[in-house]
């Protein structure tokens, strides 16, 4: 498939974003389990910079996709098919995340300022449970596009869906730790996040070496007879419909990505998991430099998971290449 | 609205008989010329003239060849090898995933028929839909940002101003080999019905579940074995028949 740089800067941008806000999320409602109400100001701020920063990197993401459209002006009818394509439900999920983060802002600013009375502070925690579900729902419609085309053997496997939620976890999880590092925090913190990145980095690049080594090997599920009806024949093509390539050609058939995948693998590997480990050693190590070490390792893993992204889609077979 | 409609009781579609199609290209240039000003106009060449001419394009004709065989899933005898050509264009599914995956309500399947069209002033080009479809009939025209495809010339088909012998697709008119032809599949007792019952027409890709109208009719058997010509007789002669006078040459000239 034809790796759109748009719709794969999208895919990875989004994923960090809503990766980000599950962590928010997490924040927000694990005191509120522990039945306490948030300590202090700088609580409430950093909430609120990590909401901001999941919005835009969201919405940085969704308009970048819609650079991928022949017709952005009538993107908006795309909230219309809800009941049947899985890019529609993305597009629902996405503005109703996009109301609830905008909610707990507003809240957030309502209480600071103190328009409302500290007993609406119980009402972060219902709002963030929502930003959780539906964060989670828009990143499982955006991997059920995929994984639901039937002509594209590599998108149908069973591990594209969670690939896709361990991607977001874990960008997201990077770009936090870009951002809480710069302030001093205590060696048990510091030991926690190690592990935690630990932890990610090796789900991460297990699941997509476990995914590489079975689309390796799995087959098409169809030969070029079975396309033409003549299923057991072998047939070679003789002559093609176009002296130059079509738009089947170029959308569909893509060969650079099969060519070089082995060192593309091992950089997207290097970039969005070993990188990771090493910055989280490094700042274990030497926990003055943990800001900038975890800035430099999100900032590589995300393009690691860009990487990973661009091999998702050139590495893909598209059933009709058969005809080709 | 991108739900499917029931299975609509007529289900319009093509019959093409890849053993009478010789791969001229007929269909494809009518297709383009009718099409150029039909339902789906503009048919739009991105590059009409020059190194590398490039356009959409609604029909497409393959041509392969297809090695000898001892026997397969498609044919039980031995078959020679053959050149196959093999047009291909939207094949109108029962259950297309082209029309589902739509995020916009452009495209849609129609009750009353079964064709599968695209609303031009909806579609937002996202491509999905190609993406969708296995048997390539989507192309994508970079000239007006939408999808374009196929329209079984639904422009043609109840055209009341034309002959009613040329209410047919334009692919199906040009064809020179009468390879291509129309009707309602849905109903068991039509032409097109009876022909594929009888020349045993296929589905391509059935496996995937999208249920193609359209049915392709594969080539005959051919013969197959070494060439069987008699060997040479030896002539005979009766020389009792001929005339005295070529008895006699024949006499002298066998001694």
């Amino acid at each position: 498939m034809h790796p759109a740089f748009s719709v794969i800067a999208f895919t990875t941008l989004s994923g960090a974003g809503y990766g980000l806000l599950l962590w928010a999320a997490g924040l927000i409602l694990l005191p509120a389990l522990q039945g306490r109400t948030p300590a202090n100001a700088a609580t409430v701020l950093l909430w609120a910079l990590l909401l901001v920063l999941g919005l835009v990197l969201t919405t940085v993401g969704l308009f970048s996709s819609m650079l991928h459209l022949g017709k952005p002006g009538r993107a908006w009818r795309a909230f219309s098919q809800w009941r049947t394509s899985w890019l529609s439900r993305e597009g629902v999920f996405a503005v109703a995340t996009a109301l609830a983060v905008l909610a707990m802002l507003a809240l957030i600013g309502a209480m600071i300022v103190g328009a409302l009375p500290p007993a609406w502070w119980s009402a972060m925690p219902i709002l963030a449970a929502i930003m959780l579900l539906l964060s989670l729902c828009t990143i499982a419609s955006t991997a059920m596009i995929y994984a639901s085309l039937k002509p594209i053997p590599a998108w149908r496997h069973p591990l594209v869906l969670p690939g896709y939620f361990v991607f977001a976890i874990l960008t997201g999880w990077l770009v936090l730790m870009a951002l809480v590092n710069w302030s001093a925090l205590s060696d048990e913190a510091l030991g926690v996040i190690v592990l935690v990145t630990f932890a990610l980095a090796i789900v991460a690049a297990l699941l997509k070496l476990v995914y590489w080594h079975r689309i390796d090997r799995q087959p098409l599920g169809a030969t070029r007879g079975d396309a033409v009806g003549l299923p057991g024949r072998d047939v070679d093509v003789f002559e093609r419909p176009n002296t130059q390539a079509n738009y089947i050609n170029r959308e569909m058939g893509y060969v650079l990505a099969r060519k070089h995948a082995r060192p593309l693998r091992a950089i997207a590997l290097l970039l969005f998991a070993a990188v990771p480990m090493i910055a989280a050693w490094l700042a274990w190590a030497n926990p003055e430099l943990a800001g900038p070490v975890f800035t430099l390792g999100a900032l590589l893993g995300l393009a690691g998971t860009l990487v990973e992204r661009w091999l998702f889609f050139a590495q893909a077979r598209h059933l009709v290449t058969l005809y080709y | 609205m991108t739900d499917l409609p029931p299975p609509s009781k007529k289900k319009l579609g093509l019959v093409i008989d890849l053993d009478t199609c010789v791969g001229c290209h007929a269909c494809a240039v009518s297709c383009k010329e009718w099409n150029a000003g039909g339902f789906a106009a503009p048919l739009t060449d991105e590059q009409p003239y020059g190194k590398e001419p490039s356009g959409v394009w609604f029909n497409r004709v393959h041509s392969y060849e297809v090695a000898a065989t001892e026997g397969c899933a498609s044919s039980a005898t031995p078959q020679p090898a053959m050149t196959l050509h093999f047009p291909r264009s939207c094949l109108h599914c029962e259950t297309p995933a082209c029309v589902t995956v739509c995020p916009t309500g452009a495209s849609y399947k129609r009750a009353e028929d079964g064709i599968v069209l695209v609303d031009e002033d909806k579609c937002i080009g996202c491509k999905l839909c190609s993406w969708a479809c296995p048997y390539g009939a989507r192309e994508y025209s970079e000239v007006e940002g939408v999808m374009k495809k196929c329209t079984l010339c639904v422009d043609r088909i109840y055209n009341e101003n034309l002959a009613e012998s040329e209410r047919q697709p334009a692919c199906v008119q040009a064809c020179p080999t009468r390879a291509r032809h129309f009707g309602d599949l849905g109903d068991p007792d039509s032409k097109v019905s009876r022909l594929v019952a009888e020349r045993g027409g296929v589905d391509l890709l059935p496996q995937l579940g999208y249920q193609p109208v359209n049915k392709y009719l594969p080539p005959r058997p051919r013969r197959t074995g070494e060439a069987t010509a008699a060997p040479p007789q030896d002539e005979t002669l009766d020389t009792a028949a001929l005339p005295p006078m070529l008895r006699w040459l024949d006499r002298v000239l066998s001694r």
